[in-house]
Parts: structure tokens; sequence; C-alpha cells
């Protein structure tokens, strides 16, 4: 808080200060040995701490779930229902289930994905309000807070990928290596995407909360312009759809991590009968190049903006 | 890091600093398009700090002293790294911490001991640094038996102590002081006291603020008044101590 009283007492006796201590602006530039403080190196002093780091991660994930009986397994539970509301209603009532083989493990395939990135960018975007009295009193390197958060995401989430993973064995899963490279792939374009998302919503977010509702606005969305629930085809055969929409809808790096995992987890228990886009891995390049891009600005604005934090939150 | 010439003794340089906060009147877009229309302003400049200029040398305790919103805690921020000068530059040499509202960092879901550890990381510590002094720590916070108690369970007393005793195990070159040296009962704040004196023996440069103005006058030789954000005087901090009573 900025303390607002002013002194109304005047000094009487006002002494100039001491000539030999006053140093004015020649000491530009800085003398060797000497540091601007609060003037970090962005994401590398991140990994530069990672000690710090793992102590972050290690404090969210302790502390989410304390106190509720379930605990942990509520990271289970909610993807679990989402999954069976998603299943029973479009699969069963609509019929996708008959229209796309192996519903299931193309739902959940894709599904996790999204959750991955809401997750990781909801949070990473809140990170900074949420960490607001230690940020306005010490200073650290601020991008931990984003980058932890989509580390604990991403934590959260390797198990639902293991889950499907068995699930997909189970039914056959015979997968070639540039499906599973694929899939490493579309983890890499998530986690650099909504880092460079949060940290740019993240650092907005200190002086206009309208950030954290309107990235929750696109989490919403997010799961419905990737053809998570769908597959990729119904957009194309949709009558008079334009090309080049449809390319802006295939380039997006959400539908490109998608479908990469369709491709590694889905494709290979199926018949491999279904179309996959085109150029899926040369899109995947592309659309890890897109997130690349995104962290860049992210982290340009956030560090453009970061000055303000301790006086703003 | 860039070796340090021998000869340069100096920890801070405060040159020719300025901060202002900018004072938000409006905080909604209904109150923005109101005073648009009557044309208020939509905001005011407070000025904190205006040009101030001076170094800290090496082993050197320095009180800042004033009276409230005389921008003392806002220079402490300044040189801590938190807030940022407008103008003019801020320059430290070696790693500073604070004893800043100590606690900060603290969470009150985790033990005291996941607490020290993550605290003294943020400070700056590396793992092996808290490893080495985490007994130490936990002596001098004196609560051995509740150090895997959540910290949520712990009297406020019992929290204070072990988030001073975090900070002040930090290996710092500089360290701030911001009003903590009233923390806990008597005979824990002369053990702060007799800590501080410690590492001022030992070479550590002090900046601190306190509106205890005889402690701080016996800790620190060297004090510096601040009045409406600018440097009245920068002396022997009896002689500032003497100039701030006679004014208020």
């Amino acid at each position: 808080m900025i303390e607002i009283c002013f002194a109304e007492t005047r000094l009487t006796v006002a002494r100039p200060a001491p000539e030999p201590n006053r140093v004015s602006r020649t000491v530009l530039p800085n003398p060797p040995g000497f540091t601007e403080p609060g003037r970090g190196v962005g994401l590398v002093d991140v990994f530069r701490r990672r000690y710090l780091l793992s102590l972050i991660i290690r404090k969210e994930v302790q502390v989410r779930y304390r106190g509720s009986v379930l605990g942990w397994l509520w990271s289970y539970v909610k993807p679990t229902a989402q999954f069976i509301v998603f299943f029973v209603a479009l699969g069963l009532f609509i019929g996708l289930g008959g229209a796309v083989e192996s519903y299931p493990i193309y739902l959940f395939s894709g599904m996790i994905v999204i959750n991955l990135f809401n997750e990781a960018f909801g949070n990473g975007t809140k990170s900074l309000v949420d960490n607001g009295p230690l940020i306005k009193k010490i200073w650290l390197p601020r991008e931990m807070f984003p980058v932890s958060s989509t580390i604990v995401a991403f934590v959260n989430f390797l198990p639902q990928v293991l889950i499907t993973v068995i699930v997909a064995v189970v039914v056959g899963w015979r997968p070639s290596p540039i499906q599973v490279v694929g899939i490493f792939l579309a983890m890499a374009i998530v986690l650099v995407l909504s880092t460079g998302l949060s940290m740019f919503f993240g650092a907005v977010n200190v002086s206009f909360r309208d950030s954290q509702n309107f990235v929750e606005l696109i989490a919403l969305v997010a799961t419905w312009v990737s053809p998570v629930l769908y597959p990729w085809t119904a957009v194309r055969d949709v009558a008079g759809f334009p090309d080049w929409l449809l390319q802006i809808y295939l380039l997006n790096p959400l539908t490109v991590a998608v479908e990469l995992f369709h491709a590694g987890l889905w494709y290979p228990t199926t018949a491999q009968t279904a179309e996959l886009p085109p150029d899926l891995y040369l899109k995947g390049l592309i659309a890890l190049g897109i997130s690349a891009a995104v962290l860049v600005v992210g982290q340009t604005v956030f560090r453009r903006l970061e000055g303000n934090f301790a006086q703003d939150l | 890091m860039l070796k340090t010439s021998s000869d340069d003794d100096r920890r801070v340089i405060v040159a020719d600093v300025s901060k202002h906060f900018v004072l938000r009147h409006t905080h909604s877009l209904k109150e923005t398009f109101i005073s648009l229309i009557r044309r208020k302003s939509l905001a005011s400049t407070f000025e904190a700090l205006h040009a101030v200029d001076f170094i800290i040398r090496e082993g050197e305790s320095v009180a800042l002293m004033g009276l409230n919103g005389s921008g003392k805690s806002t220079l402490l921020k300044l040189v801590s790294g938190v807030l940022r000068p407008d103008d003019g530059k801020v320059l430290t040499r070696g790693r500073v911490a604070g004893l800043i509202e100590v606690g900060a960092g603290f969470h009150p879901d985790l033990s005291g001991r996941e607490n020290v550890y993550l605290n003294a990381a943020i400070l700056g510590m590396t793992r092996a640094e808290v490893d080495e002094r985490f007994d130490e720590i936990v002596a001098f916070s004196e609560i051995e038996q509740f150090i895997d108690t959540e910290v949520k369970h712990y009297s406020s007393g019992m929290f204070v102590r072990l988030a001073f005793a975090v900070a002040i195990h930090t290996r710092v070159d500089v360290l701030l002081v911001d009003e903590v040296l009233s923390v806990g009962d008597e005979p824990f704040q002369r053990k702060c006291l007799a800590k501080i004196r410690e590492l001022q023996a030992s070479g550590t440069t002090m900046v601190v603020v306190s509106h205890d103005l005889d402690t701080v006058s016996s800790l620190c030789e060297r004090g510096i008044l601040l009045q409406g954000g600018r440097v009245v005087f920068d002396g022997p901090s009896a002689e500032a101590v003497k100039m701030l009573r006679d004014a208020a």
C-alpha cells in the first residue's frame, strides 16, 4: 500500500547532504560487481534458481488439496466426471460413438490436452495475484509463479496420460516411433503456449482483473474450437466452410496438439482408416514455433509490466 | 560476475533516485466515464522520493529516519528490488536480503520445517546452506518441539520468531531491516539485537528503518533523515535523531 500521510512538520535546519557522499549520475555505466536490484533476466533466472522452483512446486502440490478427504484423487475425479458427461451426451445421445472408432479413447486423449492447457493457463494467470503478499515484500524472479503453475499442471496431467496409455495398450495400441514423438511434441506445444499466455495475461491481471475473467472465457471456448469432442473432418465437411478458415483452424496450436495426441494415442488403436489432418507433423513444428513466439511476446510484456507489480498488487 | 576492484568498498549506490506513485481516482469503467464527463482528473501522482542520492560503504550501518510517509520504506524497497526507481539508479554489490515483514513467504499449511526451507530459498539460500544452518535456525527460534507442526497452529509469537530466525541466518552482504526489532518478547528482542550486532561486527552492511529512535541510533553510527521524500540530513545518527525530535 502506498503511504499517503504527508509530514506536516517542516524541519527548521535544512542542512544539505554532505558532499563526499554525492554520486549523481556519473556512476553510469554500472561499476564492476554492481547489479541493479530487481532486474533479472527473465525466464533464465527461474531455471537458475531451480532449487527455489522445486520448493515452490512442491508447496503447490502439497497445499492444493489440503483439508480435503479425497485429496489428489480430486484431480482424477474431475476429468472422469467430465469424460462421463461428454461420453454419455455426445457419444451415446448424439451418436458420435458410432461415427468415431474407439470414441472413448478419442475423447479422453483430446480432453486431457485441453485440460492441461486450461489448468496451466488459468492458474498461471492468477498466480501473480495469488502470490501478491510475497511479490510486494521480497524480490524473486516473478516468472517463477507462472512457470511453477505450468509445471504443477503438468505433474497433474502425466498420470492421466498414463491412464490413457494403459487403456490404449489393453485395446491393442501399436504406435510407430513418429507417433510417439508426436505425443511429446504436443506436450511441448501446450507447455510453451500456456506459459507464454499466462505470463501475458498474468502480468495484465495485476492491474486489470478483467484478465482472469477473460481467461476463463478462453477456457470455455478452447474445448470447442479444437477437435476434442468431434472429428476435425466434421469442420472440413461443413458446406461452404472457407478453406482459409479451415487452415487457420488447423494451425491453432491447441488443435495441432490435440490431433498429435489423437495420432499418437487414439489412431494406433483403430483400424487406421480415419483421416488425420494433412502434414500433421509439419504443422506440429509450426505450432511449436507459434507457441515459442507467444512465449517471447509474453515474456516481453511481462518484463515491461513487472516494474509495477509491487505497487499495483 | 565481474571481479570487483579491491579499492571499491561501496555496497549500495543510490544515485539521484526519484520514485512517484500514480494514485488512480477511478476504479471502474463507470467511474472513469463519469470523471471524464465531469472533466475531473483521473489520477494524480504522489512523489514518494525525490533526487535521493547517497552511498553506503562496506560494513557501514545506516539508519533511515523520518516521519510516516517520508519515504523510508519506499527507499528500502528500492534497494531490495521490490520496487524500481522512476528516475536515477540503485546499484548494489553482493547479496542483499531483508528482514522486511518477516514471514511474507510463509505458508500456513506447511510445517515449520518446510517453511524454513521454502523461505530460506526465497531469500536466496541454496539447499546446502539451509541444511548447514537448519539446526542453528531452529535453536535460535526456540520452537524445536513444534518444528514439524503446521505453521497455522503457531501462536503469533512463535511464527514471528521462526520467520525472524530464518531471515537473520541468511548469509548476506547487505541486510535490510525494517521495523522488525519489535519482534517477540523482551528476551527474544535482546537476542535479535545481539545477533544483529554480531553480524555488524563480522562486516555485514546494514540499512535499518525503525521508529524506535534510541535503539536505531545505538545500532547505527550514520543516520539519513528523510522528509517528504528528500534527504534533509546525512550524518551522525545521534544528530539525525535530535533533528527529528526537534521537528516533531
